[in-house]
């Protein structure tokens, strides 16, 4: 029994004193006769055998450490290579960790993060999976469900807060009663908004974002009861929301009390509201889910008239966003996993080497009496006390490469943009830490332990070439090639896909334009009578400025608000209610065609005399005209979006306004004056100015113009047409970045170990090499055996890398935008770049190999 | 391993370090018996535990105030090998300069009057 206490103490504790220990304490035992002495005796010996085993194992720590202490100071290139590998991947490895936990795990900083789900309608595969509500279809949902602790709904909101300095834009959301307490959030200041605030009697109330409080209002306690002005209306400041509070999004400023009047309900199909939820505790996503499929599905059966049958889509806040943002996310961690593997076989790589040199000396003190144990032991301690010195390392590294990972986490999410920094990261990086350092220290370790020691005291005692340990270095370095490629591959596909979708014409011309925005408040502008004379200002007088080609406003311009889309009744073309397919619908002032450089390829564009008194017009697209009369002239047709008919006057060429890599329905264009009361979302906000020079250059003109037009109105998202377009691909150049660093890593660390390997196999060969050109071997022959070499684990490395390629390349097919996952040039440069290692890593082995003079290596011999 | 080092540099000794050399200044004995000797010597004050024997010789090793003095039977225990452990003239050293500060302290204490006898 006192056997098994010996075992808390070191292995080599244990051999050189466990007998006589053991011989002391059954003498003891025979001194102690009697129970409760024995007992006694017993906890004695537990205490100090657990006190001094630990002591012991103290002991040993500390001389190992001194040992590799010095052994580092010795040979400090070493130690800062394997330092810096280590760190490049345990940081990686952890950023990754740490952007995908924030935005794929860790729960939302709400109260019940995992019972709160968001509602849409459900018209696939018609129609969209994730459609808004009406104000009708949400207020039947929840009075027929019963899996709710509580609903609200909220719609976005964009407002232009005056009488506070300069005018801007506030985004935000307009949310019913419910919303704010089903999240479980105080307010920083003030109160929440209650069901009063919601009655259209009601005075209107806004909770402001901390950060506009403290922007715009200097963090004034007493900006509570402050009458504000939010689109000509006065509305009451009630709270101040938390700093760290973002919902719908991370964007949200400022929250207002969303009222319904009784005619909003009228509509069905006007879709522009959020339902939330809070599903009650016990109930699983499943249930609720099929609940509120029945419901929806039987409300839009009992509407036929005013309804597309349509389901419920239900889904936890926590997951709603897109599929690919989270294929993202994954693929970047995958990546920072290999050039983790990749840095573990390197430094085991690098330590294999040294263990080599140092085959000596381990021997000598294997001589002098130091067990197999304890040089495992020393093995270890240095390899995990380099893995703890990258992991130091990588962590900082981690935090410096979160902001820019950070932009792969989606929008969407109600989180802060950049994560946390928490305990979790920590814990993950050091058990990263203690695996890398296991993992690259016990290859070397083993062998300590298996070597036959007395060979290497021989002097002169050749090894490191051929043999086991040459396979198991070949190997490792087989291995990070074949990740290289992978990640190689994966890089390369992305990159022909990010090509591949600029290449898209997005259908207008994005260089020298500019474009801003001018939300006009209603009901101030309600009416196109009040409207007009300020576009037709701006518009008059920006054509003037010199350098100017074109300017037109319009609805949203492509790829900034998705939505718009309207189904649509084409005259003699008679389609169900549920079968009707839908198109964009924009209103735009003359000349929007000419000003994005949209072809107008038949008919004409919208102009003046298209006013709310004459005939109501559209301009459709090609793709638009295509579908409903395949080989015929659409010119004089009509056609019926809501309840207006339009006579078809123009054809233009398609855009894409859902963003380059998007399918999107076919355009329909309507003039801003049809009709004199456009609803606000669809009135003209967008300016585009065609500019013959720099358009950023026209800003200053532009502002003054607005200004003076109207000194009250905010300007916002001034941006070269360029830049909007660009920013839709932006989630793509990100993560193409980030990949294109991480194969840079791999690849230098494939390269240094190949390196290594070679000039440790030509170092190790010398007396072969100089015998061999002693025997008349000529240059290229000793080339050849280095290079060959290179080249021999290259293609390996090539095959098994192309092997495990292909199947990773078909999980990323939804990011690839067309391009084959088994696209051949990709592969092909993946494989040159290979080789191209290859030979860069062999070339100074072999001028070394080269330079061997035969006679001074016999002599060595 | 190394006994170039001065006495002094070791000091002040653990007190089981101090009653190991003080029960081999003697004669060489193996690990029970340098227990029975100490506990012999502290009327039973002292008993050391195997732990910290051991880690203590082991110690005393390394500094060179011990030698290992060869196996031999352990009396009443024939068929264990036991070995014996013999002081060094560096671990005489060390145990006198350690018995000089020792009472240069007790002196010190007398003289403050925290300790009776000669001053």
């Amino acid at each position: 029994m006192y056997r098994a206490l010996l075992y808390l103490y070191p292995a080599s504790w244990r051999n050189e004193y466990g007998q006589e220990m053991l011989a002391v304490f059954a003498q003891r035992r025979q001194a102690c006769p009697g129970f409760f002495a024995a007992a006694l005796l017993w906890l004695e010996a537990l205490a100090d055998a657990i006190y001094n085993a630990a002591a012991a194992h103290l002991d040993l720590l500390t001389q190992d450490l001194k040992y590799a202490f010095r052994a580092f100071r010795r040979s400090p290139g070493f130690a800062l290579a394997a330092i810096a590998i280590a760190a490049l991947g345990i940081g990686a490895t952890t950023a990754a960790f740490t952007l995908v936990d924030y935005t794929l795990i860790r729960p939302l900083p709400f109260a019940h993060s995992d019972r709160l789900v968001r509602l849409y309608q459900d018209r696939s595969p018609t129609g969209p999976s994730l459609l808004e509500a009406s104000p009708g279809v949400y207020r039947a949902w929840k009075q027929a469900s019963a899996s709710f602790e509580s609903m609200g709904a909220y719609r976005s909101l964009s407002v232009n807060l005056t009488g506070q300095g300069e005018p801007i834009t506030l985004d935000g959301a307009s949310l019913t009663n419910e919303v704010l307490p089903m999240l479980g959030v105080q307010p920083a200041l003030g109160r929440l908004f209650t069901p009063k605030d919601d009655s259209d009697s009601a005075p209107a109330t806004a909770i402001l974002s901390y950060g506009v409080w403290q922007r715009v209002f200097g963090g004034d306690l007493a900006v509570l009861g402050r009458v504000i002005d939010l689109y000509d209306t006065p509305y009451t400041v009630i709270g101040v929301m938390p700093k760290a509070f973002y919902f719908p999004t991370r964007e949200a400023q400022i929250w207002t009390a969303m009222r319904f009047r009784p005619a909003d309900f009228e509509d069905l199909d006007d879709t522009y509201i959020y339902p939330v939820g809070l599903m009650k505790a016990g109930l699983t996503l499943t249930r609720v889910r099929a609940e509120m499929r029945t419901i929806a599905t039987r409300f839009s059966l009992q509407h036929p008239k005013e309804l597309p049958p349509s389901g419920a889509t239900t889904v936890l806040l926590r997951d709603d966003f897109s599929e690919q943002s989270k294929l993202m996310l994954k693929v970047l961690l995958g990546a920072a996993l290999c050039v983790l593997l990749i840095a573990c076989g390197n430094l085991a790589n690098l330590l294999l080497a040294r263990a080599m040199v140092r085959r000596r000396e381990l021997a000598v003190r294997t001589a002098l009496g130091a067990g197999r144990e304890r040089l495992l032991r020393q093995t270890l301690t240095e390899s995990l006390l380099l893995a703890f010195g990258g992991g130091a390392l990588g962590l900082f590294l981690a935090l410096a490469g979160l902001p820019l990972f950070a932009k792969l986490a989606p929008a969407r999410l109600p989180l802060a943009e950049v994560p946390t920094v928490d305990g979790r990261m920590l814990a993950f990086a050091a058990l990263l830490t203690l695996a890398t350092g296991i993992l690259f220290g016990v290859a070397p370790a083993v062998r300590v332990c298996r070597r036959d020691q007395t060979r290497d005291l021989h002097e002169g005692g050749r090894s490191g070439v051929g043999g086991r340990r040459e396979r198991l270095r070949s190997g490792l370095v087989i291995a990070e090639i074949a990740i290289s490629i992978v990640l190689l591959v994966g890089f390369g596909l992305l990159a022909r896909s990010l090509w591949r979708i600029q290449e898209t014409a997005p259908g207008f011309r994005a260089d020298h334009a500019l474009t801003l925005r001018t939300a006009l408040p209603t009901p101030r502008y309600a009416d196109t009578r009040v409207r007009e004379p300020f576009y037709r200002r701006v518009l008059e007088d920006v054509r003037r400025l010199p350098g100017v080609t074109g300017a037109a406003y319009t609805t949203a311009l492509p790829m900034t608000n998705i939505g718009g889309i309207w189904t649509v009744e084409v005259e003699g073309q008679p389609e169900e209610l549920g079968h009707r397919r839908g198109a964009c619908l924009r209103f735009v002032t003359p000349g929007y065609f000419a000003a994005m450089n949209i072809p107008l390829l038949s008919g004409r564009d919208v102009d003046e005399r298209d006013s709310d008194s004459a005939p109501y017009i559209a301009v459709v697209s090609q793709s638009f005209a295509r579908r409903y009369w395949a080989n015929q002239s659409p010119i004089g047709r009509h056609i019926k979006l809501g309840a207006m008919d339009r006579t078809i006057v123009g054809v233009v060429g398609d855009v894409r306004f859902r963003g380059l890599d998007r399918e999107n329905e076919p355009q329909v264009y309507a003039s801003w004056k049809q009709p004199k009361d456009v609803a606000p979302w669809y009135a003209p906000k967008d300016l585009v100015v065609r500019a013959a020079g720099d358009p950023m250059q026209l800003v200053p003109a532009v502002r003054r113009i607005v200004q003076s037009a109207d000194p009250n109105q905010p300007i916002t998202d001034v941006q070269p047409l360029k830049t909007l377009v660009n920013a839709g691909t932006s989630g793509r150049r990100v993560q193409l970045l980030t990949l294109g660093i991480f194969g840079a890593v791999a690849f230098l660390l494939a390269a240094v170990g190949m390196h290594g390997l070679l000039s440790f196999a030509v170092s190790s060969r010398t007396q072969e090499i100089g015998v061999r050109i002693a025997l008349g071997a000529h240059r290229t022959n000793i080339l050849g055996l280095t290079v060959g070499g290179g080249l021999r684990l290259a293609v390996i490395g090539i095959i098994a890398g192309a092997a495990i390629a292909y199947p990773a390349a078909r999980l990323l097919q939804t990011l690839l935008a067309g391009v084959r996952p088994d696209d051949f040039s990709t592969f092909g440069a993946a494989a040159g770049m290979a080789l191209a290692i290859a030979l860069v890593g062999s070339a100074l082995p072999a001028m070394r190999a080269l330079r061997v003079d035969a006679a001074t290596a016999i002599r060595n011999e | 391993m190394s006994n170039s080092e001065r006495p002094e540099s070791l000091l002040p000794l653990p007190p089981a370090t101090l009653h190991i050399l003080i029960s081999l200044a003697s004669d060489d004995r193996h690990g029970y018996a340098i227990i029975q000797d100490v506990a012999a010597r502290t009327d039973n004050q002292l008993r050391l535990r195997a732990g910290t024997l051991y880690r203590s010789l082991q110690r005393m090793l390394e500094h060179g105030l011990i030698v290992e003095s060869g196996e031999r039977p352990a009396p009443g225990l024939d068929d264990e090998r036991r070995r014996y452990y013999r002081i060094t003239p560096f671990g005489e050293a060390v145990a006198r300069a350690e018995a000089r500060r020792l009472a240069q302290l007790v002196r010190l204490a007398r003289e403050s009057g925290f300790a009776t006898g000669k001053a």
